[in-house]
């Protein structure tokens, strides 16, 4: 084999692209042509050094916001349209049944403000530590690191547990400003992306978790033991559900 | 700009936001600066909003990738279509980038690194950006750029090739551009 001829099976053979029988193939090459050789280490140091030297740039937090701000329009314009009386009518009639239903429901709907607005402030808030890298200011996985941590800092008691056993490894924590009032953050991390948790003290009662999904961002909030626990990540929203399932136990 | 029904945005939310990353990198490497990046970046996300529903399912990644990719050439087309046309950009690489000031940061690893690319021409920048930087099989490559698989490889080792000795002998280069 020449090595002009070798030359895409070195990158296929480089890249793990190769089927077995190519790759092998290639490497009774490889056993007696040094320029393969010496040509592998060298596609090493590159790649390496393509992959360690930090240029991958992430896209600036306006881009996010005017994509997000496209698919969630404020006001939504419409053809108006020469309306009928019996249009009138059955707007009123709707107007009516909504006011029932505003009645009835309207706690619940407020709660779905309120976590509308929640779950803007908590992404913006995970998308800044995300930006500044500066996701920890307690890095540890020693759960009593990190409560102690906590504890000289807060007015609530926090449990900081680790689930690195089952896929969420603690990295530590932080303090963060979420409306207005300081909050709890622990970081875990899953599959290499990294989870906040947000908690903060509350007086509501408790509350099954609710899942949303923000700028391409999932969360997963939920209320126990007078804390409110928010959970922001771009993993799966299965992922956070997992997660909330340890923290609840 | 047409709207996306409720089920089909949250579906795009899901499927298509977690690489708005992906897409301004690519289109930062292509373009070669952040700022036309974020432009054409949102004309592409906005055209694969607009798209959406002709998605039916398979790979987000390289579905979005593709319509950044070709976004990026379009713009090149209109805005800088030397750089298409040019094999190796080295010329036009010093017209805008070799000031004394690009040049005394290039002892930096990152500037290094970041000049090499950039001199190389789209062809080759995009397929190590995609392989090294994104991780893509030549699959998802051949599918983002539509390219048959054997170029992919070709371009690959051609961009390699090309990259590894802009960076072994960066003196040299250098020197004949002091001249």
């Amino acid at each position: 084999m020449k090595c002009e001829f070798a030359d895409s099976l070195l990158q296929g053979y480089f890249d793990g692209e190769l089927n077995d029988r190519r790759a092998a193939e290639f490497e009774r090459h490889l056993a007696h042509c040094d320029r393969c050789a010496t040509e592998l280490v060298d596609l090493d140091w590159l790649s390496g050094r393509l992959q360690l030297t930090p240029i991958y740039e992430s896209a600036p937090a306006s881009l996010r916001r005017t994509i997000n701000t496209h698919l969630h329009p404020i006001a939504r314009t419409r053809t108006a349209s020469q309306p009928l009386f019996w249009q009138w009518l059955a707007a009123a009639a709707a107007l009516l049944f909504i006011a029932f239903i505003l009645w009835k429901v309207s706690p619940e709907l407020r709660s779905d403000d309120y976590r509308a607005e929640l779950a803007d402030e908590i992404v913006d808030a995970h998308l800044r530590s995300l930006q500044t890298g500066h996701m920890t200011e307690i890095a540890s996985n020693d759960e009593r690191v990190v409560k102690g941590w906590f504890d000289a800092k807060l007015t609530f008691s926090l449990p900081v547990r680790d689930f690195a056993a089952s896929g969420f490894a603690l990295n530590g924590g932080r303090l963060d400003v979420v409306e207005g009032r300081t909050v709890a953050v622990l970081v875990y991390e899953h599959n290499r992306r990294p989870i906040n948790v947000f908690v903060w003290p509350t007086r509501e009662p408790d509350t099954s978790p609710h899942t949303g999904s923000r700028q391409g961002f999932q969360w997963v909030d939920w209320r126990q033991d007078k804390r409110e626990i928010c959970v922001v990540s771009d993993t799966s929203r299965d992922d956070l559900q997992q997660l909330n399932r340890l923290m609840s136990e | 700009m047409s709207e996306l029904e409720l089920e089909d945005r949250e579906r795009f939310e899901q499927l298509v936001l977690p690489y708005v990353d992906a897409a301004f990198n690519l289109a930062r490497w292509l373009l070669r600066g952040r700022a036309d990046a974020e432009d054409v970046a949102q004309e592409a996300l906005l055209r694969a909003c607009r798209f959406f529903r002709g998605f039916h399912g398979g790979d987000a990644r390289a579905w979005l990738l593709q319509i950044v990719r070709n976004t990026c050439y379009t713009w090149l087309e209109k805005n800088r279509s030397m750089e298409l046309s040019t094999e190796f950009n080295e010329e036009i690489h010093l017209q805008d980038c070799a000031t004394p000031e690009t040049l005394a940061i290039a002892s930096d690893d990152r500037a290094r690194l970041t000049h090499a690319l950039e001199t190389l021409p789209p062809r080759f920048r995009e397929v190590l950006v995609l392989r090294e930087l994104e991780g893509c099989s030549y699959k998802e490559i051949a599918a983002i750029t539509s390219l048959p698989i054997g170029t992919v490889m070709s371009s690959l080792s051609r961009a390699r090739r090309e990259l590894h000795s802009a960076l072994a002998n960066p003196a040299q280069k250098g020197a004949v551009r002091e001249v």
